[in-house]
């Protein structure tokens, strides 16, 4: 083993602190007697502030100047597999560690009644307890997969984070749709089955390649890849390095979602409650992009140079079909689910264009598409708690009735569409600007994603909140202190780094330049000569 | 000495007889297998002598402490280094004592010993005329319905039979991996199959069912221990000896001194593919690869479910390591023959297994054909013949048995007024009905699932790199591709368990005896160690992963 590849432990262990902190209480929530529901509730409330808080303190320990991966773990785990229980965190991923642990409370927050039992018959059926629990599972999940440098653990907890997921999306629907709706709940366990097997079939493909990668390289453990990599000591054929690639890349490609491997999550996100749908659109398909960046381009740079063509085509189709189909929905939810393809086809189209513009706009979308659809879902949610339809017919004129509810949709709904001085516009100007310098055409092409996604976030602001007041609306009430609490702060964070996005992308760029390098892509200089 | 012909004409005198040396049998380092089978004899001893009333609690503690003093024997052995430095050939060439056979020898006794637990169950039946019943017939000779079956039901008869026939096959299990010639394999092949054929038809409900399972068994078994002694007849005929070693040497050429009838047939290749053919598809039908998997999911439905999950386990620990033993030791010169045509089976059995569990609508008729696909996964492993291969198909079948006696335990609790609910459809809502249960048979399906954090992914990851370095990537993928498919239908049941209402008259949960609780605690216990923490584990089965020859 060569002295680069020597992992250094840091001091005190954060990043297991701050995974593990999630997990524990996962297990004391599961744990709470049947009856003490409401201590359930405020024990996970506060397990997922103090994760917050942790996440800040690694936010601010780390250094964006400084290595690579920094606040390093390294154990013995399996050694027969060549398995090092390993951490790190770069810039990109204390970003998402941080929007993860940002998002949750709200979660918690908003989905506070969504568990509750119907009737309490049986003293052993603990629904509450189940829900909260199981969110902070998936969190415990997603920040490791974010933290592990070693690709056999990010895998583990890449494939075991479907578990608690599909629990969450098939054992628990919109209230409304409880009261013994049998269909409701055929739908609801066929999305989670649907859910369930795509991710499922991905990470088996990927296994397949953990293990090639394996027989080629050796060990697990990304420094020591890297290093050997730069060494001359690891030559993988091109075959070799493109099925490999894919291997991974379909994994990643179905968790994103990817066109056309995208058909799970429309029907994920409509039959879960609306905080379950931000848990998968919001931070548990980050994964998916943020491994393309951390994993496909690190591990494989000529096969993702060699890929990238295709996968930027299909990048395209994902920002333009996932936009058409979200102006033909009628369903609130999968409205928003078909916009969050869409934007998940910015996002891996800023990967691939291979440019620091594209790279550093798409882990700022990631950021930013985290808050928004959070925002725009949470209210969504809301509002269909209020009257019991996903239906957007069912709605109209309710902003007379619930201004503050149609003011915050609104708001949302804007960020989505990107308009400049809200958050995901930085982003989304610079994953285009970022294409358009390598891909002109295909930068041109997706910018029509913008003028539908303007399409389809109006008509719905349209069509539910304004025009005559319907009846079934008329008595809605607008949003109270818990649903405000959710809202205001998400809301002022898409304001605040839509107008100053310094702190993110500084935090961002260095690991990009890093992912740049591994790629061997310099920025396109502009063609001055041309100009003239 | 000169043969003075004083007789007749037709007579003459013999050879003296010559010192013949007493057998030298190393009885230490036999004793797991002395023990089982000694506390079998003992337990048929009791059977005939103590009164009815105590046998089960004599064959219990006999059962209980033959197993756990034979367990403590071959740790005592592995301890010693005979897995290891002093591996060797014991028993006049008979007995291999090395690493793989103590370390099957030791999943085999503890399988045995949580097989006891769920044999001696009686918590789960109600009291039949206040008799307290098992899972096994009152009296297995009498005719299902009959008045003589009615009686032996008010007497409190009970088949305590079970636990020496149990003995006896775990006996043979032991000596079947470890066998070191031909012989003795079969003879161990015939001391556990035909306790298992019996075990099979003595279920106390379905008594029809269960009898018809073992017939088929046995006439299945039957005919693979025909083709098993045919295969062994021709190798004789090729090699002129029953001892691997020696038959290694023939196939290698490497052997010392040819004499002109060795010279005769060794030539023959017809004689040596035919019969290991033959050899090789008996131990395919004891694991249950495809094609010969046709009696396992008759024989797993229709068996008493404890008798199941034993035998689902730890028939498959004990074949697969005579598999191994007779791939690694007797054929290795023969591999360029033999891995093509188990390529093959690997890619049917996974696949296979995986595509027919969809369809099934009993859990333990889904349980035989996941058994199937599995057996599918560790031949992958088997066809890397790499030292790797062999410790991580070790490793994977002492997963695989724990998950797999867990899981039949969890079928026995399940219960209606017809005994265990075992069609897929009663298992609607049990998780809100009885969310512990639902949630730890859960825990067994996500392990035969593979999903991480337990121990099938531990096990499936060992086999999938080693098959990969062994050279058999494209098994891998297969195996990746089967084990999605296998997925589907393990979800199936959790959909059903979890998001399904509960039926108003489903089945209730039995509250069973400390003895069922130990066996599945186990079983949960050992799927999340051995999947959270595997390390120790797969040290120990790489280092019992070489085999004496």
């Amino acid at each position: 083993m060569t002295t680069m590849s020597q992992v250094v432990n840091a001091g005190f262990p954060l990043l297991t602190v701050t995974a593990g902190l999630p997990a524990v209480g996962a297990i004391a929530t599961a744990a709470v007697p049947a009856a003490r529901r409401t201590a359930a509730k405020w024990l996970a409330l506060l397990v997922s502030l103090a994760t917050l808080v942790l996440a800040v303190v690694i936010l601010v320990r780390f250094e964006p100047g400084g290595d690579r991966y920094q606040l390093n773990e390294s154990h013995a785990w399996i050694a027969d597999f060549g398995v090092r229980y390993e951490l790190g965190v770069d810039g990109i991923a204390v970003a998402l560690i941080a929007l993860t642990a940002l998002l949750i409370p709200f979660v918690i927050l908003a989905g506070w009644h969504d568990a509750d039992p119907l009737e309490t018959k049986s003293s052993r059926w603990r629904p509450t307890q189940g829900f909260f629990a199981l969110i902070l599972a998936v969190e415990a999940m997603v920040i490791l997969s974010f933290e592990a440098t070693d690709v056999f653990l990010f895998y583990i907890f890449f494939e075991a984070m479907l578990i608690p997921m599909y629990f969450l999306i098939g054992g628990f629907g919109d209230r409304a749709h409880q009261h013994g709706d049998k269909a409701a709940a055929t739908q609801r366990s066929y999305a989670a089955v649907k859910f369930l097997l795509y991710n499922l079939v991905g990470g088996l493909i990927m296994l397949a390649a953990v293990i090639g990668l394996y027989v080629v390289a050796g060990t697990f453990s990304l420094s020591e890849i890297a290093d050997a990599r730069a060494s001359g000591n690891l030559d993988m054929a091109t075959g070799t390095e493109r099925w490999l690639f894919l291997g991974f890349f379909f994994a990643f490609a179905v968790k994103a979602p990817l066109w056309p491997l995208h058909t799970w999550l429309p029907n994920a996100m409509g039959e879960a409650t609306a905080p379950v749908a931000v848990l998968i659109t919001a931070v548990v398909d980050k994964v998916g992009t943020f491994a393309m960046l951390r994993f496909c381009l690190q591990l494989f740079p000529e096969a993702s140079k060699w890929a990238t063509p295709v996968i930027l085509v299909l990048a395209l189709i994902s920002i333009i079909y996932g936009a058409l189909l979200a102006v033909g929905q009628r369903d609130i939810k999968r409205l928003v689910a078909y916009a969050s393809i869409s934007h998940f086809g910015f996002i891996i189209m800023g990967i691939f264009a291979m440019t620091t513009q594209g790279q550093s706009g798409a882990t700022l979308y990631m950021v930013n598409h985290g808050i928004s659809t959070a925002a725009l879902m949470l209210v969504a949610g809301f509002l269909i708690s209020r009257r019991g339809s996903r239906l957007i017919a069912d709605y109209g004129g309710v902003q007379k009735v619930a201004p503050v509810l149609a003011g915050t949709f609104l708001i949302g709904g804007l960020a989505t569409l990107s308009l400049p001085g809200l958050a995901p516009f930085v982003s989304e100007f610079l994953v285009l600007v970022g294409t358009f310098a390598r891909y002109p055409v295909i930068g041109i092409i997706a910018t029509f994603g913008i003028v539908l996604a303007a399409l389809y976030t109006l008509v719905l602001y349209q069509r539910t909140m304004t025009g005559p007041v319907k009846a079934e609306v008329a008595e809605m009430p607008d949003l109270k202190l818990r649903e405000l609490v959710v809202v205001a702060p998400l809301i002022a964070l898409l304001i605040f780094l839509g107008v100053y996005p310094k702190p993110v992308t500084d935090i961002v760029n260095p690991a990009v330049q890093h992912t740049m390098s591994d790629v061997q892509q310099k920025d396109p200089q502009p063609d001055v000569e041309a100009a003239k | 000495m000169s043969a003075p012909a004083v007789h007749s004409l037709w007579t003459t005198a013999a050879e003296p007889i010559s010192k013949i040396d007493a057998p030298k049998i190393e009885y230490g380092q036999l004793s797991p297998t002395l023990i089982v089978i000694g506390a079998a004899i003992v337990g048929v001893l009791v059977e005939a002598f103590v009164p009815r009333k105590s046998r089960y609690h004599v064959q219990l503690f006999v059962s209980v402490v033959a197993m756990a003093a034979a367990f403590a024997a071959v740790v005592a052995l592995a301890a010693g280094g005979y897995g290891t430095t002093k591996a060797h050939i014991a028993a006049m060439g008979a007995i291999a004592v090395d690493g793989p056979s103590l370390f099957l020898q030791g999943v085999i006794l503890l399988t045995g010993l949580i097989g006891v637990f769920t044999f001696a169950e009686r918590r789960l039946d109600p009291a039949a005329h206040g008799n307290r019943v098992d899972s096994f017939a009152a009296q297995a000779a009498s005719v299902p319905g009959s008045e003589s079956e009615q009686a032996a039901v008010k007497a409190g008869f009970t088949t305590t039979e079970a636990f020496p026939l149990l003995l006896f096959a775990v006996g043979g299990m032991l000596i079947f991996p470890a066998a070191n010639d031909l012989l003795t394999l079969f003879v161990a092949l015939e001391v556990f199959s035909l306790p298992l054929y019996l075990l099979c038809a003595v279920a106390r409900r379905k008594r029809l069912m269960s009898q018809e399972a073992a017939v088929k068994y046995f006439l299945l078994g039957a005919f693979a221990s025909a083709f098993t002694l045919f295969g062994i007849a021709l190798l004789y005929g090729y090699a002129g000896s029953v001892s691997f070693a020696t038959i290694a040497q023939v196939v290698d050429g490497t052997v010392p001194d040819v004499n002109p009838a060795l010279a005769d047939t060794m030539g023959n290749d017809a004689l040596l593919l035919v019969g290991a053919a033959m050899v090789v598809m008996g131990l395919l039908f004891k694991v249950g690869a495809v094609p010969f998997h046709m009696w396992t999911p008759d024989v797993y439905q229709g068996a008493p479910t404890p008798v199941t999950g034993f035998m689902a386990a730890a028939t498959k620990v004990a074949a697969f390591g005579a598999l191994l033993r007779l791939l690694y030791v007797v054929l290795p010169g023969l591999r360029w023959d033999w891995r093509p045509v188990m390529w093959g089976v690997a890619i049917v059995t996974m696949l296979g297994g995986a595509i027919v569990a969809i369809t099934q609508t009993d859990i333990k008729r889904m349980l035989a054909y996941s058994s199937i696909a599995h057996a599918g996964f560790i031949l992958a492993g088997v066809i890397a013949t790499t030292p790797d291969g062999v410790s991580s198909v070790l490793f994977y079948l002492a997963a695989y048995s724990f998950v797999t006696l867990g899981a039949f335990a969890v079928v026995t609790l399940v219960r209606d007024a017809g005994g265990e609910a075992t069609h897929l459809s009663k298992w609607a809502g049990l998780g809100r009905r009885s969310p512990l249960v639902a949630a730890v048979f859960a825990v067994f399906l996500l392990a035969f699932a593979g999903i991480p954090l337990t121990s099938g992914f531990a096990g499936k990851f060992a086999v999938f790199k080693a098959a990969a370095e062994g050279g058999a990537a494209p098994l891998v993928v297969i195996g990746v591709i089967s084990s999605a498919i296998a997925a589907f239908f393990y979800i199936r049941v959790i959909v059903l368990m979890f998001f399904s209402e509960p039926k108003p008259e489903g089945p209730t949960v039995a509250v069973p005896s400390p003895l069922t609780m130990t066996a599945i605690a186990v079983g949960v216990a050992v799927t999340l160690v051995l999947g959270v923490a595997p390390q120790y584990f797969l040290d120990l089965a790489g280092q019992a992963g070489v085999f004496v020859r």
